[in-house]
């Protein structure tokens, strides 16, 4: 009975994978729509020589049970049941070879066309990996149309992206299912990878190659948006940060500017230009908090300011001790960075 | 026979345990407080007076984990700007256990918080001070001060220096350092 039960949560488990945020087989793109299709072609092959190997065992062990009085088996050349071994063996021979042959075709015809796909009308962005977080930078036609932002990754709908990839310090590695592959970011090497999304929506990506304590909050929102929203998205992040207007954000802009905070952080528009943290300039546009770690909220932005350690243990972010009226005024100088 | 063999598998056990200690990752540990240093030992004419040691402070420059966050944080607050990677430029040079304004890891805190009058400037509200003593175990490092089992063996960068598990340690001070230079 138990069992049934378990068999079923385990089934709903798998099944989860097949769609939603974070699921390689929900394809919203190219590239995972490639993979998705290789991947079926693997079930199919795989299954079915699954099936065959059951069968041939039912086959066994119902002989086994019925013939135990026929006549057993004799090897060696013209035996009875010498014939039907060959050509049974002969054909398992020739069925493995042929599935291999056509899996290793498929998955390097596929990744030919992953490689050669065309680039000249790809959105360029550049995306550094560091402990533990995301620096995403996409490259316009002049310095002044560079947005820099973290842990978000924007895309219109239809046009292919070239992410051009780096890492900080180890070896990080970039996996946005809904959207393609794995590729790794690997420190003094750029990779490169190609994704041309399809369908608008959500997505999450993950970092996927340990990289030190908080590897598993180390999260990517990904976005795709329709173009339009995007190029508004994208001219909204190029202006410099709101000033600050309530006297409460007042006090947590200077705040901001004496502590420790602008030495890492940056903030256009501000004398806050630290580049070992993340951007901060439009912080309050984004949907989480210190790569996934939290949600998006006055709230968790605030339990992340009074004490960044019990959020993420171990992140690069140190402890800034601050009053509870300083705390709140930061936060809302922060929260008013739209 | 057995039991012997019990017992030195126990020991082995604690030998390998007590080694976890080096790496002790604190991520709320309050800062040492510093209270009556003498800011240096540069002083005109008399002995210099003795530093007060803080016990929680030693503990800094016995720690990997503290020793190597001071490294990262050497290179985010820029101290590499004046004193490159410890062989100085504008700054002094922070390898060679010389100092103007005494070596000892409070008189380091203390000259990175107040900022010395040639030209270091004060980091006092600006690195939280948890960080400062981490950066200061790492300054004693450079020089063979801090323990040497707990500093790294090797840098990420290429070096034309000694890993820092070679550098000499400076024999126990008899008389006082050599402050002016
Ligand atoms: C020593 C450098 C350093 C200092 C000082 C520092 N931060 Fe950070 N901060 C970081 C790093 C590194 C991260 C990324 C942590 C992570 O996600 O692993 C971060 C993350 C953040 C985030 C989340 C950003 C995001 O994209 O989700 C906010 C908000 C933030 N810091 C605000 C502050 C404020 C306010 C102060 C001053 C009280 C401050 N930081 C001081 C290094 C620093
Ligand atoms: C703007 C340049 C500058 C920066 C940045 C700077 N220093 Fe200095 N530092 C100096 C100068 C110049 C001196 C010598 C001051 C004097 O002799 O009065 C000095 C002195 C020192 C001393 C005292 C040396 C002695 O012989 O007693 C220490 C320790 C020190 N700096 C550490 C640091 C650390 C750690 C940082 C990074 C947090 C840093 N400095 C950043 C310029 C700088
Ligand atoms: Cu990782």
């Amino acid at each position: 009975m138990s069992g049934r039960k378990h068999i079923c949560a385990a089934l709903v488990v798998l099944l989860a994978g097949c769609s939603g945020q974070q699921a390689a087989l929900d394809a919203a793109g190219d590239q995972a729509a490639t993979i998705g299709d290789l991947w079926t072609l693997m079930l199919w092959v795989c299954g079915f020589m699954y099936l065959l190997v059951l069968i041939f065992l039912a086959h066994a062990i119902w002989r086994a049970r019925h013939a135990l009085d026929a006549e057993p088996l004799t090897h060696g050349s013209g035996s009875r049941a010498e014939h039907p071994l060959r050509m049974a063996l002969g054909g398992w021979v020739g069925l493995i070879v042929v599935g291999l042959f056509v899996l290793s075709l498929a998955t390097f015809f596929i990744d030919r066309s992953l490689a050669q796909a065309r680039t000249d009308d790809a959105l360029k962005i550049k995306v550094t990996a560091a402990q533990w977080w995301w620096k995403v930078e996409y490259e316009g036609m002049a310095p002044d149309q560079r947005v820099v932002t973290a842990n978000e990754l924007r895309l219109p709908v239809g046009q292919p992206a070239l992410l051009e990839l780096h890492a900080e310090d180890v070896i990080h590695s970039l996996w946005i299912p809904n959207l393609g592959g794995k590729e790794d970011l690997i420190p003094g090497r750029i990779n490169s990878l190609l994704l041309t999304p399809r369908r608008e929506g959500e997505y999450r990506g993950q970092c996927a190659e340990f990289c030190g304590l908080q590897h598993a909050k180390m999260a990517l929102d990904a976005t795709v948006m329709n173009p339009d929203a995007f190029t508004r998205w994208r001219q909204q992040q190029l202006t410099p940060a709101p000033a600050p207007s309530t006297p409460e954000q007042i006090r947590g802009h200077e705040i901001f500017m004496s502590g420790p905070c602008a030495a890492c952080h940056q903030i256009a528009g501000t004398p806050a230009s630290g580049q070992t943290g993340p951007n901060l300039t439009h912080l309050a546009s984004r949907r989480t908090i210190a790569a996934g770690a939290r949600p998006y909220s006055f709230e968790d932005l605030r339990d992340w300011l009074r004490d960044p350690q019990s959020v993420k243990p171990g992140n690069h972010m140190p402890v800034v001790q601050l009053s509870d009226s300083d705390l709140n005024a930061l936060t809302a100088y922060l929260d008013s960075l739209k | 026979m057995y039991s012997r063999c019990l017992a030195s598998l126990l020991l082995l056990g604690c030998t390998l345990l007590a080694g976890c200690e080096r790496e002790t990752r604190a991520f709320h540990e309050e800062a040492p407080a510093i209270n009556d240093v003498s800011p240096t030992d540069f002083r005109a004419g008399g002995t210099p007076r003795p530093v007060a040691k803080n016990p929680q402070a030693a503990e800094y420059e016995r720690n990997a984990f503290h020793i190597s966050e001071g490294k990262r944080y050497y290179e985010w607050y820029n101290c590499y700007s004046c004193h490159a990677a410890g062989g100085g430029d504008i700054g002094p040079p922070l390898m060679d256990d010389e100092w103007r304004y005494g070596g000892e890891i409070e008189q380091i805190f203390s000259s990175i918080v107040e900022g010395r009058p040639n030209g270091m400037p004060s980091f006092a509200g600006r690195i939280p001070e948890q960080q400062v003593w981490e950066i200061a175990a790492y300054v004693r490092s450079m020089s063979g001060n801090a323990a040497k089992d707990a500093v790294p063996s090797r840098g990420d960068e290429i070096k034309t220096t000694k890993p820092l598990t070679q550098v000499p340690p400076t024999p126990e001070r008899s008389e006082p350092p050599r402050s002016n230079r």
